[in-house]
């Protein structure tokens, strides 16, 4: 490595601020006048000090116009329903935290939970017993009982949950990663 | 040519700008032992603009509503990022500015600048102070809690007692019989649309005269000046003045972050329509001597009720402030001192019961 060249400063950048500092050097050689005027100096720490305490008071500014984050509630497992509140090929929005979640009761009888945010534009998606699929009414984006997109815009599948029942009370829980 | 500059001549040969400032660089402030007063009025206008500002922030997170104003709020000063510091900000860049825009009127008013031909200035300037304490008394109830709730009600009950137009006004400022959400709505849109929109036009009034009118010279200091023309100084308004009434705001804005941190204002207790007003309830300051007056004056004062003398006392002289330049005579030589007296009367009688309004239990 070249020892005189500085981490992170390039040979080339060095060479022009070097070439600028001789430049100055050389106009205020002819007279009397060091480089850094005083009036300069005064000015830049005076601009300097104005400009510290504008950005001292714009940062609080700033961090109050990002909104504090809503803490979810709960656990990751709510009480979506009740065991006979559904009807066979139905479904039911339930809150999820501070977002919807789709509870689906097939045709056969067994329980799907979803979350309901379109992954496409975040309509609320519904279930549609005609076409015993999630569908959502924004731009007629269709997914799967195990939420996968299948028609439609929608990039992804919808994040699908487990589903337990116990007495009868339903409770939806967010898939554990593997 | 630098791109600053390029961009300037640009603006400058659409907008013939240098027209537009010409008047600001032929203008000339007075320069003399009392001109440390000309810096009120701008002091006033800086935190005028610190409470748009700052209200704009709290409108991103305030939510009308008796059920939800307080708790916002609420949120506002615990769980948003510095919420604290901006509430505070504009609960005493408020207090800060009534204040300013008193001392700048008391300061007009005995220095004379509101004689011919500023009397347009002077009723511009006395409504703007009567908006600011429309501010005051509006805002004052956003929060919910229990002492703006019984404030809000003592108030919209004084304006009751005006004669004939008092019912109507009454409802209309609660929106309803009694002091309610209604009423929280109303106040909110006051606050936030109605008073600012009435008073940065009447603000743009004031500046203009101002403008046009240039800055009095007291009586005193132009007697002096005529005997003694030598004497005579002044000081360009741009850069030199403009660049002290910066400073001027700057000391007042470190003030305000100095206040706000060192005493963050306080949220109360959530306004209960249905609980017993709690002792030591008194409104803002700059309401406290016409409050301390009224509890001054009896109950009967020969046939009429003491509540509505008090009010048509302070209607009129109310009245009479605004007009007071009309009193005044036209010569510029000539003053008359019993407004100078009047002023003294008032400034003494207003901070005087203020105290005891404070004082008092």
């Amino acid at each position: 490595m070249n020892p005189n060249e500085t981490v992170g400063v390039s040979a080339k950048a060095r060479k022009v601020v070097m070439a600028t500092i001789d430049e100055v050097a050389a106009k205020t050689a002819g007279n009397q006048s060091p480089p850094v005027s005083r009036r300069g100096f005064v000015s830049l720490l005076l601009g300097g000090s104005f400009v510290a305490s504008a950005v001292a008071f714009l940062y609080p500014v700033l961090r109050y116009l990002n909104p504090p984050k809503m803490a979810d509630m709960g656990s990751d497992s709510v009480l979506a329903g009740k065991v006979g509140e559904l009807k066979l090929n139905s479904g039911k929005i339930f809150r999820f935290g501070s977002r919807p979640g789709l509870l689906v009761r097939t045709a056969e009888g067994d329980y799907r939970a979803m979350s309901a945010t379109c992954t496409h534009l975040s309509c609320t998606v519904q279930y549609r017993d005609d076409l015993r699929e999630v569908w959502c009414a924004c731009h007629n984006g269709k997914y799967n009982l195990e939420g996968r997109n299948i028609s439609g815009p929608p990039p992804r599948p919808l994040e699908a949950f487990d589903v337990q029942v116990r007495g009868d009370e339903i409770f939806v829980r967010r898939r554990r990663e593997a | 040519m630098s791109p600053i500059n390029a961009a300037s001549n640009w603006l400058k040969e659409r907008l013939e700008w240098d027209d537009l400032v010409a008047p600001l660089r032929k203008k000339a402030v007075p320069l003399h032992r009392l001109s440390y007063w000309y810096f009120l009025g701008g002091i006033t206008l800086f935190l005028f603009g610190v409470q748009v500002l700052t209200g704009i922030l709290l409108l991103l997170y305030y939510r009308p509503g008796a059920n939800e104003a307080f708790e916002s709020i609420q949120h506002i000063m615990t769980q948003v990022q510095y919420g604290w510091l901006i509430r505070s900000i504009h609960s005493w860049s408020a207090n800060l500015m009534i204040f300013t825009a008193f001392a700048h009127m008391f300061s007009v008013l005995f220095l004379k600048a509101y004689r011919k031909p500023r009397e347009l200035t002077w009723l511009t300037g006395v409504v703007l102070l009567f908006l600011l304490l429309g501010f005051g008394f509006s805002g004052y109830l956003l929060p919910w809690n229990t002492l703006a709730f019984f404030a809000t009600k003592v108030g919209t009950e004084i304006t009751g007692q005006i004669p004939f137009i008092g019912g109507p006004a009454l409802i209309f400022l609660r929106g309803g019989e009694e002091v309610t959400g209604a009423t929280l709505t109303r106040f909110f849109g006051f606050h936030v649309a109605v008073l600012p929109g009435i008073t940065t036009l009447l603000i743009l009034a004031h500046l203009l005269l101002v403008q046009r009118l240039g800055m009095s010279v007291p009586p005193k200091v132009e007697a002096e000046w005529t005997a003694n023309p030598f004497a005579r100084r002044e000081m360009k308004f741009f850069p030199n003045f403009a660049l002290r009434e910066l400073m001027a705001w700057y000391v007042a804005l470190g003030a305000l972050g100095a206040l706000a941190a060192i005493s963050p204002w306080n949220l109360g207790v959530k306004a209960d329509p249905f609980s017993p007003a709690p002792a030591g309830i008194k409104p803002e300051w700059y309401f406290l001597f016409m409050f301390q007056t009224l509890k001054l004056i009896p109950a009967k004062v020969w046939l009429v009720d003491g509540e509505v003398l008090g009010v048509l006392v302070f209607g009129m002289a109310g009245v009479l402030w605004l007009l007071l330049p009309f009193f005044e005579s036209t010569k510029a030589s000539v003053t008359k001192s019993w407004i100078t007296g009047l002023a003294t009367f008032a400034l003494v009688y207003i901070t005087g019961m203020s105290v005891y309004g404070y004082l008092a239990k």
